[in-house]
């Protein structure tokens, strides 16, 4: 076990850093926003055969097997330049949740369609505007060949383009342990997607479900999933969502660093002056506390040992800092980081996603200290 | 595991383990009060015999200084020799042995640049605890300007002679020797003109005055020197070249300071206090406010130790690690002021007691770390000359030309 990068850990990062620099460097990122784009296919079929969207799933399988490490250092070069893909919603979130629910009939239907990237995926599990696990109200009753699936998903992460739906729903009303997830096709009777335009330009959808029926192979797992192991499918995602925001966090830290070093007023750099000196050190005192926890929780999730608190502690304290660093990105940068032209704006706005995605900072602590008996 | 015979390290690991549940008496075993540690010297105090014995035993093996070469005194052992060591001392909960500036701060360099005579004269005083050392580092007029320093040594024969003035030396009165920064060359700039001299804290000359702290306490000095000789055989590395050890010093002194997270153990507990003062409430603090508080300063904590560990781990893999010096005592000064002023807070007016039966003993321990916690971001370079120091060094942000 340990906290810091393997040989072929970093090689890795070199690779995925590479990758993502040069397919999918934030001007493109940009142009999608222009036209009102967010989905790439030319992209997602590279980051298919690079193995990144199976890095999580069974050579068995199809995919690469490389690891969850692996994954992390995709996501966070691929957030690094702000890389738009379903990488996170099929390729993380996607594959734990048949890995970890599905029975062999299911892994063998999808598995090896989710590694290559021929399969995107799309949890809806949130109904409300805060992440909140115990809040969920949709429902799905038992019919003589399957079920039927009642209630309205909000914030849906890629349901636009989503070939298959993940939808968490009680089966079993009243009880504590009744979530169950179902597969569901977009299209299929009873199901409304509606688009959202974000602050993030990314592909985002309320889905509403009126009497949408699915077969009794639908169910993931046939059944009642068990709380703890759905607990852990959802650390999955917040990690994932933490090596996100450490890209967003070393693209806007290295963003500002170079500025300071290159910006003159006064007749000289502006980063000579203490008071700018001062403001980017302790950005750094923080960016690397923050590394921490993150690879942290990675090392909790490998040896099972305390893993909620170690997740909780990672996504609040990246929250923290990223809020910290993107909003003192545009203060650095002054008016120009002000401006749509320059792309502190684009960072920002995805930031601030991310650090309410899976459980702002403030449920993340709220949670830390609960685990902790307080 | 492989089913083959031990391997070197867990063979080792046994050894230490039988070795230590032989020779670490149980109440060495038990948390220690700030008052039970065992500093050394010639006047060593020890609490109890067991704690005499416990670090005559460690001494003798060379384990208070486990990585320094047996030769002169340490363990000899390599880093994961080491790391077995500490986890098994963890394992029984060992108190330290000895606590000792000597072996965390001057020791280090005296390996680096000592002479060979040097390093046999004063190397195994320290593994043994018969030497307290001491740190002749600011003055007066040289705080954060360190380097503008002026205590002088004046070439005599094979002799200096020092004149000059240091302050904030920590445990003056106590120690037995001083290592001491010294200008030896005013007409160069600053940085070129300043040596490192070792002397016996019982030279002619030397008058020590405790200060006595807004905690009540006397943990710093000032000390005076007036005509000290000190013979030349014991200037440490080349004449106007301290500053390189002086700096290699700091870096240790901030790692240690850090690695101790300013110590501030053995209090009450910041969750248990909130508890005992406000209640739970369905289960959570009924303090929502300071519940919130209490969870941003312990998670902080927890980032800081999880830092510390990744850079010994980044040091042990050999990645250049020099940078975390600072970064972690940026880090430690604000961790241990937030948390000794929430403990404060938490125990409301109970928290604000001075001295008497009134208040518990550990009521009145969180008052007095509360204060000299004010001193985290000041000593070892204030967190101000730290963020100088990453802007420059990691940064590469230097001042206008």
């Amino acid at each position: 076990m340990t906290l810091s990068l393997t040989e072929d850990q970093a090689l890795l990062k070199d690779v995925a850093d590479g990758f993502f620099a040069d397919k999918a460097p934030v001007n493109a990122m940009r142009a999608m926003r222009d036209s009102q784009s967010t989905f790439e296919p030319a992209l997602w079929a590279e980051i298919g055969a690079m193995g990144f969207a199976g890095a999580l799933i069974d050579e068995a399988y199809g995919g690469s097997g490389m690891g969850m490490r692996a994954m992390g250092l995709a996501l966070e070069a691929q957030a690094r330049t702000l890389g738009t893909s379903p990488l996170f919603q099929t390729g993380l979130i996607g594959a734990i949740a048949f890995d970890f629910f599905a029975t062999p009939d299911q892994k063998a239907q999808y598995l090896h369609l989710i590694g290559s990237g021929q399969l995107r995926l799309a949890l809806a599990f949130d109904e409300g505007a805060h992440h909140a696990p115990s809040q969920i109200a949709t429902r799905a009753v038992k019919t003589a060949s399957g079920w039927q699936i009642e209630g309205k998903k909000r914030f849906v992460q890629g349901g636009n383009h989503a070939d298959l739906l993940l939808v968490c729903a009680r089966i079993d009303e009243g009880s504590a342990q009744d979530l169950a997830l179902f597969l569901v096709d977009p299209k299929a009777k009873g199901v409304a997607v509606t688009p959202r335009e974000s602050v993030d330009s990314r592909d985002w959808a309320d889905i509403s479900f009126t009497v949408a029926e699915v077969m009794d192979a639908a169910c993931l797992g046939g059944g009642v999933l068990d709380p703890a192991k759905l607990d852990l499918m959802l650390d999955y995602c917040r990690l994932g969502i933490c090596c996100e925001m450490l890209g967003l966090i070393s693209a806007c830290f290295d963003m500002t660093h170079e500025y300071l070093k290159t910006r003159t007023q006064f007749g000289q750099l502006i980063g000579s002056f203490q008071a700018l000196q001062h403001r980017a050190a302790a950005m750094l005192v923080e960016i690397e506390l923050t590394k921490s926890c993150v690879v942290g929780a990675f090392e909790a999730l490998e040896t099972g040992k305390d893993v909620g608190q170690a997740v909780s502690l990672a996504k609040a304290r990246t929250g923290e800092t990223l809020q910290l660093v993107s909003n003192e990105t545009i203060q650095l940068h002054g008016g120009i980081g002000m401006t749509d032209a320059h792309d502190s704006g684009l960072y920002i706005k995805r930031a601030r996603v991310l650090e309410a995605q899976f459980g702002s900072s403030a449920f993340h602590r709220d949670r830390w200290a609960k685990l902790e008996g307080y | 595991m492989h089913g083959g015979p031990m391997t070197d390290i867990e063979t080792f690991r046994t050894e230490t383990r039988s070795w230590l549940e032989a020779h670490c008496p149980p109440s060495m075993r038990t948390p220690m009060a700030e008052s039970e540690a065992v500093w050394g010297g010639r006047n060593a105090h020890f609490p109890s015999p067991d704690s005499k014995f416990w670090l005559e035993a460690m001494a003798s093996k060379g384990w208070t200084a486990p990585m320094w070469p047996k030769a002169y005194g340490g363990g000899g052992l390599d880093g994961e020799q080491n790391r077995v060591l500490q986890e098994e001392l963890a394992r029984i909960k060992a108190r330290p042995a000895l606590m000792s500036f000597g072996i965390w701060m001057f020791g280090p360099v005296i390996l680096e640049f000592g002479t060979e005579e040097q390093k046999q004269a004063y190397l195994p005083d320290m593994v043994h605890g018969r030497s307290w050392w001491c740190q002749g580092y600011s003055e007066p007029g040289a705080g954060s300007d360190l380097a503008g320093l002026q205590t002088k040594a004046i070439s005599d024969g094979d002799h200096y002679i020092v004149e000059g003035q240091k302050i904030w030396t920590s445990y003056a009165h106590y120690a037995d020797m001083m290592l001491c920064l010294v200008r030896t060359d005013p007409r160069v700039p600053k940085h070129e003109g300043i040596s490192v001299l070792l002397f016996d804290m019982k030279t002619p000359g030397i008058d020590v005055r405790p200060i006595k702290l807004i905690s009540g306490l006397s943990p710093f000095c000032e000390t005076f020197l007036n005509g000290v000789r000190v013979p030349k055989t014991q200037m440490l590395g080349p004449k106007n070249k301290g500053w390189d050890v002086a700096k290699r010093i700091l870096q240790y002194e901030r790692t240690n300071i850090s690695a101790s997270g300013f110590g501030g153990g053995a209090g009450l507990d910041l969750v248990e206090a909130a508890k005992e003062s406000f209640g739970l409430d369905n289960g959570t603090l009924a303090n929502k406010d300071l519940r919130s508080r209490i969870t941003k300063q312990r998670m902080y904590e927890r980032a800081f130790h999880l830092t510390m560990r990744r850079a010994q781990e980044e040091a042990k893999a050999g990645s250049e690690v020099s940078h975390y010096a600072s970064v972690l005592k940026i880090a430690a000064a604000k961790l241990n002021q937030d948390k000794t002023e929430l403990l404060v807070e938490t125990l409301g007016m109970d928290g604000l007691g001075w001295a008497g039966d009134a208040y518990r003993p550990e009521a009145l321990k969180a008052t007095r770390d509360w204060l000299r916690a004010k001193g985290n971001s000041i000593e070892g370079g204030t967190s101000e000359v730290n963020l100088n120091i990453v802007a420059k060094r990691v940064l590469g942000l230097h001042d206008h030309q």
